[in-house]
Formats: structure tokens, C-alpha cells, sequence
């Protein structure tokens, strides 16, 4: 085993005497290299380069944005734990967000954005911090205000609940770089959904208040959880090329795990109609107008990038 | 013969280099001990490849562990060193080695038990997980889980009945 300390023994007397002792262990410097280094990123045969790359950047902005929405609890959470559970939620899904931005920006490079000559920042930081809100491809579900903990205890069961059942099938992509991110993703997820799923359970059997606030927090969001199982051209299309899943065809699975939540919990499912799309904004839009897919969002999603991308469009030029 | 001998030679110094590199946030392991290192090659002209394998998603050690590698690779004398990344098989508790959980015992860290095996879909748990973890302070099993969540990705929250204590529990996945 490796001689280790951070501290000589009998210094007591300064806090930080003991932060640079045999240190060696430490990485000075550290940066961001490809995530992706060495991973052998070919387009299977017989797909389309283009919606590949559309298809890894729906399921990497859903977790990016949740991830941003998530890592707004941090410091301002009920207690040290709760804290910390939402904090390492928020970075495996900025992890998951990381791959497969990069794996999406590998397949098809005309997505990402482009710097001025020179730049280093990396292909996947150029399509988190240089896109717009309406290049964005995530659910409208993440992007929405996070509200209270019981909204958000209710916004984790509901999106891991879908994006286990989906990222257990793209297990079996023929993208061997999706199937192992999925892989990675499925075991994160579980500790995710069985956090939520605990929480959602201990609110509606806790005090009438913490019920009250679950309920409502369950109403608020209920009007975007349809949108998650509707088809998308290109998810449809990756479906058929053997590369992604088909959100329908994971449905009844999915109600089926939040049936079970709300038996338990004795929590009905809420009679609230789903959030229209978003018409007539001047877009070239499909007919039935533009939800989250489309690139049609909420007007939150505005201010959450802004908030997101501020520093990094400040320096394009940037080395973090 | 003998430049067969020096290539075995210069891949076990290669490989003796890399073991030995330790994880930046449990650094009582070995990057071996782990399980993240996966594989060292050097090639003719010398350059060697470590590959290693990601814990988690946005585990922020990774890229700590891709310098630190380089940086000792280059100190034994091989300039040309690179990480590569392997992401399948993902990387499973099961890889910690003997070695390492016993490390991390000494160090007052749990050690995580069996990865949990499945058929058919991923099931929902609304109850505690029920681990057979013992406090690695004073050994009791009369302990209650705080958080599934701990101090870095890898980590469960503890605390231990009997003594008191807090601890932490790698957590198995």
C-alpha cells in the first residue's frame, strides 16, 4: 500500500498546514481531455451519421439541463444528506450528459458549434455552452422551475423512472458507444430512482403538509409527463436502424413502476391535461406545433442556459 | 531472444508503474487495487497505452487519474505514455481486489459486498437496502444507513449503533 498522508502528525496548531504534505497524489493542472479517448466512435453500418448525432444529443440534454436544475439544491437542500444525494445525482447525469455530447459531436460534427480558430474547448462544452434554447432537444419536463423538494423528489422519480426503462433497452444499441453508456447509465439510475421513489413514499405518508406538497408538486408536473413517451422523427428513425429505442415501446413499463409508487404511497394520478406545444412562433414547425424534441420549449429553459452557459460564452477562448 | 526478454522487461516496468498510481479521492487504492486500471501494452517504439475504465458517469477523479497516470508513466522513463478509455464492460465494485478491500477497511472505510446480479428488468426497492455491512471501527453490524448518497459518487452514508461512529460504505454497483 502507497505511504499516504495529508497531515504531519504533531502539527495541530494550522488548519491548512497539512494541505501541500506529500502531496504527489494530487493532480496539479488537471484538465478536460476527450472523454472519449481511445473508444473506438465508427457509425455502425447502415446509419445515418446525422441522426445518430441527433439522437445522443435528445438524451444528452435531458440530463444536462436536469442535471443544471438539480445542482441549483446545492447548499439550499432540507438537510447535509439530501444535500449531497442531489448533488451526486446532478453529476452522474452531467457525466451521462459529458458522453453522450461527445459521442454525438463524433458522429456528426456539423452539429457543434463553431469558436473562433484556436479555441480549446472541446466539442461536447461547445454543444452544452454554445447552443441556443432552441437547439436544445431535451424533454420540457427537466427544464421547467425545480419548485420545492417534493416537486423535485417527484421530477426525479418520474424522469429516471423513464430513462432507466429506456437506457435498459439501449443496452442492446448497435452503437457500441450508446450501449455502453447506457450500460454505465442503467446502474446510476437505479440508485436515482429508488432515492426518489423512497422520498415520494415517506412525503405522502408524512405530515398533511409534506402529503399536501407532494400532490401538488405531482399536479404541477403531470402535464409534461405524456410528452416523454411520444415519437420523435428521429427517435423513430433510430429505433429502425437498431441504434436507440422507441419511447412508446417503454410505456407500459414505466406505469407500471409508477403504479406501484402510487399504491404504496396511496397517491392517485392526477386528471390534468398535458402542456400544449408551443404554435405559431415563426419556426418551421410540424403541424401539431413544437414541444422539447422540436427544439419548442418553456421560457425557462432561457434563462436556465443563461445562467449555464455565461462564463463560458465570456471566454470563448478559455483553458478551465 | 534477448529483445524478447527486454520487451517482457520493459512492459512488466510498465505495468509495475501504473499499478501503483493511486485513486485521487480514496488514495489508500491503488488504481489497481480498483479495478479501473484495465490494461497496460507497450507497443515496438516504445509508447505505452494504460486503459483504464470509468466508476462512475462524472466521476470528477477520472481525469485525475488520466494525468497521474501520464505523469508516473513519464517518471519511469517512458516518454511517450497515453490513456486510453474503455467503457465496456462497465466497471462493477466486483473489481475491487482482495487487496483493496482490505485497504479500505484499514482506512475505516466499508468495502462494498457482492454487485447485485439480474434477470429481466431493473426492480424498484421503496424499502432501505439491507446490506451486511459492519462498522469498520468497532465491527458491529447494529448499523443504519443515512444516505445512499456520500462524499463522492462511489460512497454510501453510515453510522454505527453501537459506537456511534459515521461511516462510509462503497457501495456496490
Amino acid at each position: 500500500m502507497p505511504d499516504v498522508r495529508t497531515h504531519e502528525p504533531d502539527d495541530h496548531d494550522n488548519a491548512y498546514a497539512g494541505l501541500l504534505v506529500n502531496d504527489t497524489h494530487w493532480a496539479f493542472g488537471t484538465d478536460f481531455e476527450d472523454p472519449l479517448a481511445g473508444v473506438d466512435t465508427t457509425v455502425p453500418d447502415g446509419v445515418d451519421p446525422a441522426t445518430l448525432a441527433a439522437y445522443c444529443l435528445m438524451l444528452g440534454d435531458d440530463a444536462l439541463v436536469l442535471s443544471q436544475r438539480l445542482a441549483e439544491w446545492c447548499s439550499n437542500a432540507p438537510d447535509l444528506e439530501e444535500d449531497i444525494a442531489l448533488s451526486n445525482i446532478a453529476l452522474d447525469l452531467l457525466g451521462q450528459a459529458r458522453l453522450l455530447l461527445a459521442r454525438a459531436a463524433a458522429a456528426d460534427g456539423s452539429q457543434v458549434p463553431a469558436l473562433p480558430d484556436g479555441s480549446p474547448v472541446p466539442d461536447e462544452d461547445r454543444l452544452a455552452f454554445f447552443r441556443d434554447a432552441p437547439q436544445f432537444r431535451n424533454v420540457r419536463l427537466v427544464e421547467v422551475p425545480g419548485g420545492d423538494f417534493a416537486q423535485t423528489v417527484v421530477r426525479i422519480l418520474l424522469f429516471s423512472s423513464w430513462r432507466l426503462a429506456l437506457l435498459d433497452r439501449l443496452t442492446r444499441s448497435r452503437d457500441g458507444v450508446l450501449a455502453a453508456v447506457a450500460a454505465k447509465a442503467v446502474k446510476e439510475l437505479t440508485y436515482h430512482r429508488d432515492f426518489a421513489g423512497r422520498w415520494f413514499l415517506t412525503l405522502a405518508r408524512g405530515t398533511d403538509e409534506s402529503r399536501r406538497r407532494l400532490v401538488a408538486g405531482l399536479d404541477a408536473l403531470w402535464p409534461l409527463w405524456s410528452e416523454l413517451f411520444e415519437t420523435h422523427d428521429v427517435e423513430r428513425a433510430a429505433a429502425r436502424s437498431g441504434i436507440g429505442v422507441d419511447p412508446a415501446d417503454v410505456a407500459a413499463d414505466v406505469e407500471a413502476v409508477l403504479d406501484q409508487v402510487l399504491a404504496a404511497s396511496g397517491v392517485d394520478r392526477p386528471a390534468v391535461a398535458p402542456l400544449a406545444a408551443v404554435q405559431g412562433d415563426g419556426a418551421a414547425q410540424p403541424a401539431h406545433g413544437r414541444k422539447g424534441r422540436d427544439g419548442g420549449h418553456t421560457e425557462a429553459l432561457g434563462a436556465l442556459l443563461a445562467e449555464m452557459q455565461v462564463v463560458a460564452r465570456a471566454h470563448p477562448g478559455g483553458q478551465w | 531472444m534477448s529483445a524478447v526478454l527486454d520487451r517482457d522487461r520493459t512492459l512488466t516496468r510498465a505495468r509495475e508503474a501504473a499499478a501503483a498510481v493511486v485513486d485521487p479521492e480514496l488514495p489508500m487504492l491503488t488504481l489497481a487495487d480498483l479495478g479501473v486500471l484495465r490494461d497496460v501494452t507497450v507497443d515496438d517504439d516504445g509508447a505505452v497505452v494504460a486503459a483504464i475504465t470509468p466508476t462512475y458517469s462524472g466521476c470528477p477523479a477520472m481525469a485525475a487519474m488520466r494525468d497521474d497516470l501520464v505523469r508516473e508513466l513519464r517518471a519511469a522513463g517512458f516518454a511517450d505514455a497515453r490513456v486510453r478509455v474503455v467503457l465496456e464492460p462497465a466497471w462493477t465494485t466486483d473489481w475491487i481486489t482482495p487487496a483493496g478491500r482490505a485497504a479500505l477497511a484499514a482506512a475505516g472505510i466499508s468495502p462494498p459486498g457482492p454487485a447485485p446480479q439480474r434477470s429481466g428488468p431493473v426492480l424498484l426497492r421503496l424499502a432501505p437496502v439491507r446490506r451486511a455491512v459492519r462498522c469498520p471501527r468497532c465491527g458491529s453490524d447494529d448499523v443504519t444507513v443515512g444516505s445512499e448518497f456520500g462524499s463522492t459518487a462511489c460512497k454510501a452514508l453510515y453510522r454505527c449503533r453501537a459506537c456511534l461512529e459515521p461511516f462510509e460504505h462503497v457501495k456496490e454497483i
